[in-house]
């Protein structure tokens, strides 16, 4: 039971990702939005990273790449999130500039 | 009363930075030197391998927990900074050392400061209510309450098959060679979708000029 094992690594990725989802799901500010998505992604990540250490790793035209596949998976997520964070933050810079605002209730028009 | 409350103040800050220094060394330390302590000691109920899981595992929590129910937006990205240095230092633990040193330079150096930026930014300073919710904290704690058990219950009962007896090893040279041969077209297709968000943030976030 106190072994560490898959399971304690799965229980760490759900409540990182029910914190991201509250996050995103009760913030107003458009900057913590996007830092609840980061913590979304990062529990994805732990989950994929887990797997791929505690799962048999299966071959794939006879050669066994799927030994590291769960840590390819989440360099891709690592990449994905660092574009998703700086186009997010672009964004909500461009929205302060026109409304003096990171509300993202007031952000409900594409151009003003 | 001021010079008290600086005091508290200075001193939990020190506390933080030692704390986020000792990660950072933990981390270095796990990666670079070979593990000099024998990890499967018995420290009382646990091992000291699943004791630093604990610690590591609760520190993540503490951080995610400090992202979602902080009320300064900027004590917010401090949980957030405190969150990723624990998953990194997970990722260790699961043998994926290359993760974890790009989790470390990618998320801490770059994402985290993009943040802190935006922040730093968008944000009137000591305007707490600025960044406050709008669900509250009562939909906050209902909407976790909902998702939590399906999530755990799922992770905990489910027979994963398992697979023990997997050793530590390095796995840069393995995740190059995957790069290159299993995974070549979704590579090359992050390195456009790079390129892509590097003109579009720039485009985006520049200062309109006026068309004239």
């Amino acid at each position: 039971m106190l072994n560490v094992s898959l399971t304690h690594y799965l229980v760490v990725g759900a409540l990182l990702f029910c914190f991201g989802m509250v996050t995103v799901a009760t913030r107003r500010n458009a900057v913590g939005v996007l830092m609840g998505i980061e913590l979304l992604l990062n529990a994805a990540n732990v989950n994929f990273v887990a797997f791929n250490h505690y799962l048999p790793p299966e071959t794939w035209a006879g050669q066994t790449f799927g030994e590291v596949s769960g840590q390819v998976f989440a360099l891709f997520v690592i990449v994905l999130a660092a574009a998703e964070a700086a186009v997010g933050l672009a964004i909500v810079l461009a929205i302060f500039q026109s409304t003096r605002n990171t509300d993202v209730r007031d952000a409900n028009v594409m151009r003003e | 009363m001021t010079t008290r409350r600086n005091s508290v103040r200075f001193a939990s800050w020190a506390f933080l930075t030692l704390l986020v220094l000792a990660l950072v060394g933990f981390m270095g330390w796990r990666v670079i030197g070979p593990l000099q302590v024998q990890a499967d000691a018995r420290l009382g109920l646990v091992t000291l391998g699943d004791l630093v899981f604990y610690v590591l595992a609760a520190l993540t929590l503490a951080g995610a927990a400090g992202v979602a129910f902080s009320r300064n937006v900027l004590h917010s990205a401090i949980g957030l900074l405190m969150a990723l240095l624990g998953v990194g230092a997970l990722y260790v633990l699961l043998s994926a050392d290359f993760l974890a040193v790009t989790q470390l330079l990618v998320y801490i150096g770059g994402v985290l400061v993009l943040v802190l930026f935006a922040v730093m930014l968008t944000n009137r300073i000591g305007e707490v209510n600025v960044s406050n919710r709008s669900v509250g904290l009562a939909g906050g704690v209902g909407l976790f309450l909902a998702a939590a058990p399906i999530l755990l219950f799922v992770a905990v009962r489910a027979p994963w098959p398992l697979d023990p007896a997997r050793p530590m090893f390095p796995t840069t040279e393995l995740i190059g060679d995957a790069f290159l041969s299993r995974w070549l077209l979704p590579f090359e297709l992050a390195s456009l979708l790079l390129l892509a968000t590097l003109i579009g943030a720039v485009v985006i976030a520049r200062k309109e000029t006026s068309a004239e």
